[in-house]
């Protein structure tokens, strides 16, 4: 019931679709009518109009019959029974409209109470897609909805999504057959594929939610209105008189022989994160899958195995170094709560990048593993389109394979990028090689102003090197300008130094060594000035760019943002050119986070393979940057708030906070910070939630599934603290930064 | 200009409420003019010294005393600390600053630095094994919590809300009789009396030697010197995390626990923590119960039990016995029949309705002292808070108990919300409860293998 409400609220499967249906089919012939025509294969239909078919109501879509009652033809030609009865819900659900947000009073009164998943669940296919495809991601009432990118879409965007949505099944599938449970003929139907062996993907109109758009859709595909409508090989059969007459002239074997015309169902270009899930998801359903992944070393010489940025190079061992960093804060703290060594405790680079890149070769072992175990296959090769369907992948030793595919993902990513002045590739060194650099990199200077520059400069001074970051203009571009300062203010306090406005002009190499000695020369961005400084290391933090320039897109037309080198794609992650799909970082105006890829991956193999209609949502997506003192945000950041929402509108709750574990071991007060942004005229809606402090992404977790409910400042008023932590300040928060009233907090 | 006039107005919602009761204020403070001293006040009937009295100066009543005060009312806060078995005493703010959640999460705090010294060398910093030193600990957990003591006397000095360190029982409906220290009487009365008075940790009545050589939390956190080897008696929250915490410093600690562990909480989440728990080395005697305490002449604590199970003895020598069998609430000292206020038979607790109202129309109970309520401080302080707001005619809001959520500091965290399964199962059915199978290998993005114990590069290589 939940599931079937909301969505006829959002109006994802066209709500406006179905009463148009009702109305069209009302009044219209009985169950035995005959409508079919020439089908998509364009084939000359002269039997079609002796065909009998099981006519589609749209006003059955929500009535859960039991089939029993309706499978038996003695049932079927009863008098009270059968189409009279049909179209006469019909006509119901037709004359008052209202009647189509709820299903309409069936036969068996449990119908619209009883349990409708769980039946739906138990068709025999469980491939059925939209069975798959509807988990609630949006409980009925979410408020926030209205204002998402979506909903105020026309019906005939949203028919032709169900369009695509439907192309999918038939190009997916061996054998696809749209019925209704409760059909004799389709029964036939399924008996007769059953008889000869074949497995056969099902869509039972009457147990999906959009059968009636379905239905229409169908229609327009195939100029059949009526059940079965059944495709062979991606080949439209017609219904069931006409398939038993292929049955009989051989035609549906021979179209059963038929391979497809593509070696994979799918390959996806890129082993990372969202490449992974979508290939692995893939597979589940069922679908023959290719990934080709294959890292292009560094200019230092770097490379690393399956899994993407995030688990060799990104979050992963990003994490365990800002752990090593938090470890050695409390050691410090740790001596103030009793525990006694005398000793300076030193840090050991070697044995930390040891411990983190044993992690990571269990990482890369578990994917491998767990694309094994799906049968997807692997293949460590540098993937290039050569021309449609159609790509190229070039191993280590340069031997070339080829290979072919109905559909296509590409999920590339990212590598950081350089500064392009001289001694940048020789010298300098990214993220890509620090993580498990053999050496400690002594004193380093951190090109950028990126999370990534932050967080790379703070584990690095956090477990004791000398560390300076070159700020060219403004810091975590793109985040709250306040949260940033605070962020970089407490790096500061930290021992970590900023050299802003400034740009490098050359890194000149002084001594050879692990590590060597470098001299930098950089430029003021506001003058004549330049300075020059000796680091042990100079990491680049600039920036990323995609992954896109060289892998034969040209080749296939795939527009490719020229900049940026982003991949436009719409809201169902298809580029321009309709079998190929992208996800992760290499999208344009996208998120580059690993949750959001595996999602968007998730979700677009279950829309490909299993007719599922869930899209990935971008919106709330909350992060966190894991500096020394960590900030966690969801939503819009202040700025952004205000560019949206008008200052006026806006109120703002802010406080400083001081963690109970900082009070006894002596560390700064007013330093962590918490601040959510609500919008006055939609009920205080948090639509902006920042935070400054220690577990910031756990505290940050919780508050986004909050978020995505919807959540009001009533709201977290009303909620109660865990006490003592740190997250409870946010059901406390009552100063307004209008207010201008002191924030401090002074002692407890 | 005018937009910004209007904005100014809307961003001020409560301006105008605020000015509301002021009036209401005003006219209170009228009625109760004259009347200041407790002795002539009682000798001129009706006139009330106070709008509300407090009894009780912990979470819950300094929040109702604080939000009373500041919208206006005249408010005393009564509050004394009965020192414990041992002689334990402490300052103002109750069990939750003084021998509660404050020193329990720094002293889990201590023994969480103790697990991070331990992997630190796994992070590559190059460290011995270190000793851990309880008397530093305490001293900066205990001087934490003065200032907490300190602060609150503060907060409340702020809000013109009257402290007195005394010791209440009712005299009558409205009036209660205090006993300082030094054994001085007051007597206060008021309009409205709240009672949050909380709980204290109970002792075993039938056990020898119970009494006489055990602690509880109330002493725990302010021993000067390390309890050594431990003996925790009980299964509750406060068991397992005094027992997680002493594991964590480098004691030597067992847990008696005479059937479930964290009753009322999700089973399979106890026995997780449980679990985890005792790999880290904290011992687990189930379903045994402890039946005498005996002193030493070395000055150990021999304790005998008995294994529920065999219905064989047991013995063994420990340094410290701690009880945390449960907490009974301090309503026996209150005098609670002069003002007719009832209690529950079983639990001793205050009944109470869903507007915190006892039996008496005029007196109200919050916190742990009250029957049916959650034993958690910010359910009290809010309960506190509405209620102040209620009396002073602010809103009619009352506490809403559902989905409360809480943690158990044990070594291992657990947070809940919500019910358990057993709940969950009880309350809606086996059938419309869904749960996801046995844990299943993680999804790719995740490293970690669950159930626990957490992983981490080194340790688990």
């Amino acid at each position: 019931m939940r599931v079937r409400d909301d969505r006829s609220a959002q109006g994802r499967g066209g709500s406006g679709s179905p009463r148009a249906q009702v109305h069209g089919t009302a009044g219209s012939q009985g169950r035995t009518c005959a409508a079919a025509a020439g089908g998509v294969t364009g084939e000359p239909t002269p039997i079609a109009s002796r065909e009998t078919h099981c006519h589609l109501v749209a006003g059955l879509r929500n009535a859960r019959w039991d089939p029993p009652q309706w499978t038996s033809p003695k049932q079927q030609n009863g008098p009270t029974r059968g189409s009279a009865t049909l179209l006469g819900y019909t006509a119901k659900a037709g004359s008052d409209t209202a009647a189509l947000a709820q299903p309409p009073p069936p036969p068996p009164p449990r119908a619209p109470t009883s349990p409708g998943s769980v039946k739906v669940g138990a068709v025999p296919n469980r491939r059925l897609g939209s069975v798959r495809g509807v988990p609630v991601s949006s409980p009925p009432g979410r408020r926030a909805r209205l204002s998402y990118p979506g909903t105020g879409r026309s019906s005939s965007e949203a028919r032709e999504e169900l369009r695509r949505r439907l192309m999918g099944l038939i190009e997916g599938n061996r054998v696809m057959i749209f019925s209704k449970s409760y059909c004799p003929h389709s029964a036939r139907i399924k008996d007769l594929f059953s008889s000869l062996g074949v497995e056969c993907n099902i869509l039972e109109l009457d147990q999906v939610d959009d059968g009636a758009n379905v239905q229409e859709v169908l229609s327009e595909i195939t100029n059949q209105r009526t059940v079965p409508n059944i495709f062979v090989n991606k080949v439209h059969m017609g219904g069931c008189d006409r398939t038993f007459q292929a049955h009989q002239s051989g035609l549906l074997q021979k179209l059963l022989q038929e391979d497809s015309a593509y070696e994979y169902d799918l390959i996806v270009i890129g082993g990372g994160s969202g490449g992974l899930a979508c290939a692995q998801e893939a597979a589940i359903l069922g679908k023959k899958v290719m990934v080709l992944d294959f890292v292009v070393p560094t200019p230092q010489g770097t490379s690393w195995g399956l899994g993407g940025t995030c688990v060799n190079v990104g979050c992963v061992p990003k994490k365990l170094m800002h752990q090593a960093a938090l470890l050695g804060q409390a050691l410090k703290d740790s001596r103030k709560f009793g525990w006694e060594y005398s000793h300076q405790v030193k840090h050991n680079w070697e044995t930390m990048i040891e411990a983190i890149q044993n992690h990571i070769g269990s990482l890369n072992w578990g994917y491998r593993l767990s694309l094994r175990e799906k049968a997807v296959t692997y293949v460590n090769s540098y993937g290039e389109f050569v021309e449609h369907h159609k790509i190229k992948a070039t191993n280590r030793k340069g031997q070339e394979t080829y290979y072919t595919a109905g559909k296509f993902v590409l999920a590339t990513g990212q590598r950081p990028r350089y500064l392009g002045i001289p001694g940048d590739k020789e010298y300098c060194i990214t993220s890509d090689d620090l993580f498990s650099l053999p050496y400690c990199p002594g004193k380093t200077l951190v090109v950028g102003a990126s999370y990534v520059a932050l967080e790379c400069g703070g584990f690095l001074a956090g477990i004791g090197l000398d560390v300076t970051i070159m700020v060219r203009s403004v810091l975590l571009r793109g985040f709250d300008q306040e949260m940033a300062e605070k962020v970089a203010s407490y790096m500061e306090q930290h021992g970590v130094k900023f050299l802003r406005k400034f740009v490098p002009v050359m890194v000149q190499q002084l001594e050879k060594g692990s590590p060597g000695k470098l001299k930098v020369v950089a430029k003021s961005t506001e003058g004549p000035e330049t300075i020059e400084e000796i680091y042990n290391t100079v990491l680049l933090a600039i920036g990323r760019a995609s992954c896109t320039r060289r892998i034969g897109l040209e080749k296939i037309g795939v527009k490719v943002n020229e900049k940026s080198g982003k991949i436009p794609v719409n809201d169902a992650e298809q580029t321009n050119v309709p079998y190929v799909y992208a996800v992760g970082d290499i999208l344009e105006g996208k998120l580059e986070l690993t949750p959001i890829a595996i999602q968007a991956g998730k979700l677009l193999a279950r829309r490909l393979f299993a007719g599922s209609l869930e899209k990935c949502d971008y919106v709330n997506v909350p992060t966190t940057v894991f500096a020394p003192l960590e900030y966690g945000c969801c939503g819009l950041s202040e700025e952004k708030a205000i560019e949206v929402h008008k200052k006026e509108n806006l109120e703002v709750y802010h406080t400083f906070f001081w963690p109970l574990e900082w009070t006894v071991a002596g560390r700064d007060n007013n330093t962590c910070y918490a601040k959510i942004i609500c919008n006055k005229f939609d009920n205080d809606r948090v639509i902006g939630f920042h935070v400054l402090g220690p577990n910031a992404g756990e505290i940050t977790q919780g508050f986004a599934a909050a978020m995505k409910c919807g959540l009001t400042k009533q709201q977290l008023d009303d909620t109660i603290g865990i006490h003592p932590t740190c997250g409870e300040v946010f059901t406390t928060l009552e100063i307004t930064k209008s207010s201008g009233l002191d924030i401090t907090q002074k002692g407890c | 200009m005018a937009a910004m006039a209007a904005a100014m107005a809307a961003a001020l919602p409560g301006a105008g409420g605020r000015f509301r009761w002021r009036i209401g204020a005003a006219a209170a403070a009228a009625a109760a003019a004259g009347g200041v001293r407790g002795a002539a006040r009682r000798a001129a009937a009706g006139r009330q010294n106070y709008d509300l009295l407090v009894i009780g100066g912990g979470s819950g009543g300094l929040a109702c005393a604080k939000e009373a005060a500041q919208l206006g009312k005249k408010v005393a806060v009564v509050d004394y600390v009965e020192p414990s078995p041992r002689g334990t005493r402490w300052g103002l703010g109750g069990t939750c600053v003084n021998v509660g959640c404050i020193p329990k999460k720094l002293m889990h705090q201590a023994a969480l630095l103790g697990g991070m010294v331990r992997d630190a060398p796994h992070y590559g910093w190059a460290l011995q094994p270190v000793p851990h030193n309880w008397t530093t600990m305490a001293e900066a957990v205990q001087n934490h919590v003065k200032s907490l003591n300190w602060g609150h006397r503060v907060q409340l000095q702020d809000r013109k809300v009257m402290y007195f360190n005394i010791k209440a029982s009712f005299v009558d409906a409205h009036t209660i009789c205090g006993v300082s220290k030094g054994g001085k009487e007051t007597l206060l009365s008021a309009e409205h009396i709240v009672i949050a008075t909380g709980g204290r940790p109970r002792y075993p009545t039938h056990i020898e030697g119970a009494l006489e050589y055990g602690i509880t939390s109330d002493d725990l956190f302010w021993l000067k010197e390390s309890p050594g080897k431990t003996l925790v008696v009980g299964a509750s929250y406060v068991a397992l995390e005094c027992a997680g915490f002493l594991t964590g410093l480098g004691l030597d600690t067992t847990v008696m626990i005479r059937s479930i562990p964290l009753r009322g909480f999700d089973q399979q989440m106890s026995s997780l923590v449980t679990e985890y728990m005792a790999s880290q080395g904290t011992r687990f005697l189930r379903g045994c119960t402890p039946s005498r305490v005996r002193r030493l002449p070395d000055g150990q604590l021999q304790v005998t039990w008995e294994d529920l199970s065999s219905g064989k003895e047991d013995m063994g020598t420990f340094n410290t016995v701690l009880w945390a069998i449960g907490r009974i609430p301090e309503t026996r000292s209150l005098n609670l029949e002069k003002a007719g206020v009832h209690t529950s038979p079983t639990s001793q607790k205050i009944l109470v309705d869903a507007q915190e109202t006892t039996s008496v129309p005029h007196i109200y109970a919050i916190g742990d002292v009250a029957e049916g309520r959650p034993e958690l401080t910010p359910t009290a302080i809010m309960a506190g808070k509405l209620l102040a707001q209620r009396l002073c005619g602010q809103s009619s809001d009352v506490m809403d108990y559902d989905n409360v959520p809480t943690t158990v500091f044990t070594p291992l965290e657990y947070g809940c919300v919500g019910l358990s399964e057993e709940e969950a199962v009880a309350r809606h059915g086996e059938e419309h409860v869904e749960r996801p199978a046995a844990p299943t290998l993680p999804q790719p993005s995740c490293a970690f293998r669950y159930p626990p114990p957490p992983c981490h590069p080194g340790l688990c290589s």
